[in-house]
């Protein structure tokens, strides 16, 4: 094309045009062409591409949208849980407190039962003992008064010679009465 | 001029951008608009591959094309129109940014190497368009007069000031916007291929024509300055379809902006 240009002479620059001048056909298809793309642009491509963007931006929605939704499910199961075992260890302690105060309770039930048993086997001994003091006392008495008895008898048949034979014939009466005792006692076990 | 040759040397001027009609007998079929036509038809034929099947998960294709809508959605449009109403206007932001990048492109791409906005036709058009559409929604959202004083009264001018400003802004909002925008993206196509055109045929002259071996060596060293600009060219074809598409962007936001 540069070469086709070269042999233009002086006459050809002569009746060249200025070139702000234009050509009639050229402002013609100008106006074509530019509607032709411009209604091309807004009839097929921009709705093809608008339409893709805003699926995209709903798919990034939804996909934001569809973690958040598991995110807050996820928080819902750990508070659930959180709850559940604080709940559970609350009951723990309860159970532990409980046992606690049971215990207790059943040492100082314990307690207080030995101590009315040890009271009651107390008193049941002492009222044994008594009751054989008083046995004890009432045979004993009978005994005396019989032994004095005898003893006043012997003192009287004696007759009462001399303080040292007085205090012979007690001495006596008390030896025989030990023997007589342990005799008895003898007797006792023998028998 | 140079002695010794045996042909003169034209230098690349306005007639460097005299295209023929491709078909002799169709005048009006030449080179830029079998261009802007070639990019139309790219452009529909990989943005709607791009977006028949658009899907969450993007195929390689469609996520090509997404970065390309993407880039003047959201950096052009949204940016400069606000969240609010962007939506509207991102179609025709779309197909006026990628046929200025195509046609821009379209001169460094090899065996087209034609800049279809050097022929100013193609600019004005793009303009004018821009120009109707900023000034439509700012009547529509405003009403005739109520657009009339958002573009020519700023607040907080004394109003003794407004007798000077409402023609400078009236002048520079209405007036001047429609031609800087296309003598911009004309002027930069323009002087761009001129720029590589008096590199590559002055290269090429001194190589073949000027019969000197230094002369020779120096269209050497021409030719590769004219690489060099090649890859200059292509960065301010891409920089011009931006800034025109961005102004426009801005002149709508500026329209529809509520009152400060």
């Amino acid at each position: 094309m540069l070469t086709k240009l070269l042999p233009l002479t002086e006459a050809a620059a002569e009746e060249t045009p200025s070139p702000l001048m234009p050509h009639t056909a050229e402002i013609i298809f100008g106006f074509v062409f530019l509607i032709l793309l411009a209604f091309a642009f807004s009839k097929f491509v921009s709705p093809k591409f608008e339409k893709a963007y805003a699926d995209r931006t709903a798919a990034i929605e939804g996909g934001m949208n569809e973690a958040k939704r598991a995110q807050a499910e996820a928080k819902a199961a750990l508070d659930k849980y959180n709850a559940q075992l604080a709940e559970a260890r609350q009951e723990a302690a309860k159970i532990r407190e409980d046992a606690r105060e049971q215990g207790a309770l059943i040492i100082a039930e314990m307690r207080e039962q030995a101590n009315t048993e040890a009271e009651r086997i107390v008193t049941h001994a002492r009222t044994q003992i008594d009751a054989e003091r008083a046995q004890a006392v009432a045979s004993l008495r009978s005994e005396v008064g019989t032994m004095a008895t005898t003893l006043a008898g012997r003192i009287v048949g004696e007759s009462l010679e001399d303080e040292a034979r007085q205090r012979r014939t007690v001495e006596r009466f008390l030896a025989d009465l030990e023997s007589s005792e342990s005799a008895r006692q003898a007797v006792g076990t023998d028998g | 001029m140079i002695a010794g040759v045996s042909t003169e040397f034209i230098p690349p001027g306005p007639q460097s951008f005299e295209t023929p009609p491709i078909f002799s007998g169709v005048e009006w079929f030449t080179k830029p608009v079998l261009v802007a036509m070639l990019s139309v038809i790219v452009i529909v034929w990989f943005f709607y591959g791009a977006s028949r099947k658009a899907a969450i998960v993007p195929s390689k294709l469609q996520f090509a094309g997404e970065l390309g809508y993407n880039f003047v959605r959201n950096s052009i449009a949204r940016d400069a129109i606000g969240s609010r109403e962007y939506m509207k206007y991102v179609p025709y932001l779309c197909g006026l940014f990628f046929f200025i990048l195509f046609n821009n492109v379209a001169a460094t791409i090899p065996l087209i190497q034609f800049p279809t906005f050097s022929h100013i036709g193609w600019a004005y058009v793009a303009a004018i368009m821009s120009w109707v559409i900023y000034n439509a929604v700012g009547i529509k959202k405003h009403g005739a007069w109520g657009y009339f004083k958002h573009q020519t009264m700023p607040a907080g001018v004394p109003l003794w000031l407004m007798p000077l400003m409402i023609p400078i802004e009236f002048i520079s909002n209405i007036l001047v916007r429609p031609v800087s925008l296309s003598l911009r993206l004309f002027a930069n196509m323009f002087a761009g291929h001129i720029l590589l055109l008096v590199f590559v045929l002055g290269g090429e002259y001194m190589i073949l024509h000027s019969g000197s071996i230094a002369i020779g060596g120096v269209g050497i060293i021409t030719l590769l300055m004219a690489l060099a600009i090649a890859g200059l060219e292509l960065f301010v074809q891409c920089i011009q379809a931006y800034i025109f598409v961005v102004l426009t962007a801005q002149y709508i936001g500026s329209a529809i902006a509520d009152d400060h």
